[in-house]
């Protein structure tokens, strides 16, 4: 079995070669370029600065947060996704489009809608004691806004691929819905959730344009890591905003490295 | 530099081919024929849309063979294409540093002019709910305040402001651009922000200016130039003349610029 499929595999057509190696090309030699361009050699100095540190350990609490929150909210959700086949065909679509909206939008018009929703005259917003933009909160808030939808859509896929008759035979040995939910569906689907969490984590930790129209930008409060980027590119001495690109592209890249081939169970297994 | 020019005479013959089947254009009796022709590209500060737009729109009435095409965006931003080799014509920026950018890089062709100057003005919304009045309401820490980040013209202006009033701000937030600040301000998300004067005039009933007499002493100057990698460099000139000319003078000034 594994010979033929090395062989199948192998006869790849070698005209698809080039405009898959032109692809790889488009989507890499931007990465290297900053690796080439970044002075290395300033480096440490670079990230000690005051401001970017208060800015990555800003970043990597509030993704962090924002990355728990999606999964508390959106396995759940992912669950009814998958389980929404039998409603009627409006409805699922519907339901499948408003996940899917937060990846698609500007993220500009993200942040605009959050403001218009939980600003302070924001539909909701105007009826708060307290004051959601400019604050921590809002930027968790931004992020999981944006970044949700990448867990909701893997852990899904995942409950697809799962096999439904375990959970059948833990219902007809009279174990409850909860339980099931724990010692079965969880399990389950354990490869999609880990695989969505660190694609939702990535997004979080990239997450620039709701975060800056609805949370604003304050050192060590609401400045991320790209927010502090973009600013130090426009200041007169671009090596911190490579320093910084540096930076956020490792974090991205080892911790997507880490993923391996487990995007979605069942395809790979 | 002769390349440019065989090159701007190419580009010239093609456009006058391409429009002798067109009506002669209506031209002053008297006026010199209008020898002009050809693209003018021209790469200027955000703040200069609405004002550029119109002057563009005059000029080509009386150049109708010339057509004035616009990169509009942050001055730096700006400045750091046209020194990576940007085909562009003539460059209007928002500040003279990032002026000084592209001419240290010898990309200008000549001295930069300064054509208009820009004062910062106290935005707040309509309703003015923390009743700011001036430089001193921005130390109240209840108030939600926000300021252009010092990285662009507008934040390293405000920081001046705010030295020669001796007041220190409690920021909300600084945003990456003027217009990030004014947004907040439109949309009555912050208390009162520093904006340009031109910008509160542009907003019009959405947000309520409020001069300040520090404002005096962080005018920022814009500067306009011609740029060596020029094509269609008399057609270029003839659009820097216009913008420094007493009917261009009078659009930027109408929508709040003051002079030099």
């Amino acid at each position: 079995m594994p010979a033929s499929g090395r062989r199948r595999r192998g006869s790849l057509t070698p005209v698809l070669w080039v405009p898959a190696g032109l692809a790889l090309a488009l989507l890499g030699l931007p990465l290297l370029a900053v690796v080439m361009r970044a002075p290395w050699g300033q480096l440490p100095e670079l990230l000690a600065q005051p401001s970017v540190s208060a800015a990555l350990r800003l970043s990597l609490i509030t993704a962090v947060e924002s990355t728990i929150i999606s999964m508390v909210l959106g396995i759940p959700l992912a669950l009814v996704l998958a389980r929404s086949e039998r409603w009627p065909a409006l409805a699922r679509r519907l339901l499948r489009a408003l996940v899917t909206v937060p990846l698609v939008l500007p993220p500009v018009v993200g942040g605009v809608a959050l403001l218009l929703l939980l600003g302070r005259h924001g539909l909701l917003g105007q009826f708060l004691p307290f004051q959601i933009p400019f604050s921590t909160a809002a930027v968790v808030i931004a992020q999981t806004f944006v970044a949700m939808p990448f867990l909701v859509l893997a852990v899904e896929g995942a409950i697809r691929a799962s096999d439904r008759r375990f959970e059948v035979a833990a219902a007809t040995l009279g174990a409850s819905r909860l339980t099931i939910f724990y010692r079965i569906t969880l399990p389950l689907i354990a490869p999609g959730v880990s695989a969505g969490a660190l694609l939702c984590f990535c997004r979080a930790l990239g997450e620039f344009g709701a975060t800056i129209t609805f949370a604003g930008s304050f050192p060590g409060v609401t400045q991320t890591l790209p927010i502090a980027t973009y600013l130090q590119l426009q200041s007169t001495n671009p090596e911190s905003a490579y320093a910084l690109s540096l930076v956020l592209m490792a974090v991205s890249v080892i911790v997507l490295a880490s993923l391996r081939d487990r995007w979605v169970p069942g395809v790979t297994a | 530099m002769r390349r440019a020019l065989a090159a701007a005479a190419v580009v010239g013959m093609l456009l006058a081919g391409c429009s002798a089947q067109s009506p002669a254009p209506a031209s002053t009796v008297g006026a010199p024929a209008d020898t002009l022709r050809g693209t003018v590209t021209v790469a200027a500060a955000a703040s200069l849309t609405e004002t550029f737009t119109a002057i563009a729109a005059a000029f080509s009435r009386d150049h109708p063979n010339v057509r004035v095409v616009f990169n509009f965006g942050g001055s730096s931003g700006l400045a750091a294409q046209i020194v990576q080799g940007a085909p562009v014509d003539v460059f209007a920026a928002a500040s003279s540093g990032t002026m000084k950018t592209v001419s240290d890089a010898s990309r200008t062709d000549g001295n930069p002019t300064d054509f208009v100057t820009n004062t910062l003005e106290i935005a707040v919304p309509p309703t003015n709910p923390g009743a700011v009045t001036g430089l001193t309401d921005f130390a109240r820490p209840q108030l939600a305040i926000a300021l252009c980040a010092a990285a662009v013209p507008c934040g390293t202006a405000a920081a001046r402001v705010f030295a020669a009033a001796g007041v220190v701000p409690s920021v909300d937030s600084y945003e990456q651009d003027v217009k990030g600040v004014l947004t907040k301000v439109e949309l009555g998300e912050i208390d009162a922000g520093l904006v340009y004067k031109t910008d509160v005039i542009a907003a019009g009933s959405r947000v309520k200016g409020i001069e300040f007499p520090e404002a005096s002493t962080a005018v920022g100057s814009y500067p306009i130039a011609l740029l060596r990698a020029s094509a269609n460099k008399d057609a270029a000139r003839a659009f820097i003349d216009f913008v420094l000319s007493p009917r261009g003078f009078k659009i930027l000034t109408d929508a709040g610029f003051g002079a030099p």
